[in-house]
């Protein structure tokens, strides 16, 4: 379980689309997580290939330094737990929780949203297609419904954050729901499909019309990714 | 944890001419907020802060905080008018959050100041280092202790140098809480990555270096020396 979310072997990174995205917490709680670091992992595509949409200069940021930052970060609060741990200071590792949900959400949070993006000229864009159209058109009436209220909900964070397209694993439906910082979906939702709402997700192409960011952003949404996610949660 | 009634009192201390009472209570007795000036050039910061960076902040963030703020209130009126208990519940969330924005930017304009100022010299403020020495042990430990907690914050938010009864001591808000309760606010430096992202990047540590140069410690011993009210009597009046 634990290991879904490192990058110890090539083949693990498809088990974080698969399942382990689905309970981070007890992931990152999890003991043996320390066996292996948390690596950065490769987009899929280059970082210019979002582009108008998402400019290069922001994308080889995001990913090669902030995305980067969270891995150190994550490493490094689990080296502090894995010490405090072998000395029986239980205190000190508590007080690591933060940094752990933190840096562990921005790796995780950033692992799934690179994912769920495809250049325009390839998988990105468009409309859902299959069961996933289907669940969006019951649950929200239509994918333009939808579509408006993802981004009403990703206008209306105040401060730092994400929303998210998620099912609801008791009750399968789809729903929206936006975190605050790095803090990522746990609990009862599955997620299937994040907007990063952070300013340097945008700021240096769009500065501070972010609106402008999230109407662009839909055209690179990998739908193949979101219907996967949701056909296997 | 911010309280909510204090907040509104710092906003009815900041527009005195707001009406809010009697049968006046409707939404034309609302006096509206307003952007205040900088008072330096948006490229008097440079090389520490651009011009871009303080043009955007000021005349779109900060006035964004206002417009809205304004929107929020001016419904507020209208759910207090019609008893609409619910709506002014649902309100309090903007009203927090554009009202801390506005009361936030307005104290960071003015403890901010041209690095080759007499004000950016910490010798403009001979009071508060003393306090500030006698609390940290010296003043490159306090710089230090506040440069560390500014880059420990997760997310968007605001580092703060605080008056707590007589003592100092550095506090964080998050998002844009603003600094309520009995504390006085000495100086902010906001950590909203759209203060230093153009200019500095994912490099923040640079950004908090930076910003001592650009501290206004006239501002801040003023603030020190003075209460809470006057603060934001002075502030009121750029407002």
């Amino acid at each position: 379980m634990s290991s879904t979310l490192l990058r110890t072997v090539p083949a693990l990174r498809g088990a974080l689309r698969a399942s382990g995205a689905a309970k981070p917490a007890a992931a990152l709680a999890s003991t043996s997580f320390v066996r292996g670091k948390a690596t950065l992992p490769d987009l899929s595509y280059d970082y210019g290939a979002l582009e108008p949409h998402i400019s290069g200069k922001i994308m080889e940021l995001h990913h090669k330094k902030h995305h980067q930052t969270y891995v150190t970060g994550l490493n490094s609060a689990l080296e502090t737990i894995a010490e405090a741990e072998s000395k029986g200071d239980f205190t000190k590792a508590a007080s690591v929780a933060p940094l752990l949900n933190f840096h562990g959400g921005g790796h995780l949070n950033h692992t799934l949203f690179w994912e769920n993006l495809a250049p325009a000229s390839r998988d990105g864009g468009g409309e859902p297609s299959g069961v996933l159209k289907t669940a969006i058109n019951e649950d929200f009436g239509s994918f333009d419904t939808f579509r408006k209220q993802m981004n009403t909900a990703l206008a209306g964070i105040q401060g730092s954050g994400w929303a998210w397209l998620v099912k609801d694993k008791q009750s399968g439906t789809l729903g929206l729901v936006t975190r605050a910082n790095q803090d990522p979906v746990s609990g009862p939702y599955t997620p299937l499909l994040g907007i990063d709402a952070w300013e340097h997700a945008y700021y240096l192409q769009y500065e501070n019309r972010k609106v402008e960011y999230f109407e662009a952003i839909w055209n690179v949404i990998n739908w193949k990714t979101v219907a996967s996610r949701f056909e296997k949660a | 944890m911010v309280n909510f009634g204090n907040l509104l009192q710092y906003l009815a201390v900041q527009s005195p001419q707001q009406i809010l009472s009697g049968d006046q209570l409707n939404t034309t007795a609302m006096a509206a907020y307003t952007l205040p000036a900088l008072p330096y050039a948006y490229d008097a910061l440079e090389p520490h802060i651009s011009a871009q960076i303080m043009e955007l902040h000021h005349s779109k963030h900060h006035a964004a905080y206002v417009a809205n703020l304004n929107n929020a209130l001016q419904s507020h009126v209208v759910a207090v008018t019609s008893s609409d208990i619910a709506s002014q519940i649902a309100l309090q969330a903007a009203i927090k959050f554009n009202g801390g924005g506005h009361i936030n930017h307005s104290l960071f304009w003015q403890n901010l100041a041209p690095a080759s100022s007499e004000e950016a010299k910490s010798e403009a403020a001979p009071s508060l280092t003393a306090e500030i020495q006698k609390t940290w042990g010296s003043f490159d430990a306090f710089k230090k202790a506040f440069s560390t907690t500014l880059l420990g914050i997760q997310g968007s938010g605001w580092g703060w140098l605080v008056k707590d009864g007589s003592g100092l001591r550095i506090v964080t808000t998050k998002d844009q809480d603003p600094v309520v309760g009995g504390e006085i606010p000495i100086f902010g430096v906001d950590m909203w990555e759209h203060a230093y992202y153009l200019q500095y990047l994912n490099g923040k540590a640079a950004y908090v270096e930076n910003i001592w140069n650009v501290i206004n410690w006239k501002t801040a011993e003023e603030r020190f020396l003075g209460t809470r009210e006057d603060i934001f009597k002075t502030l009121s009046a750029a407002l």
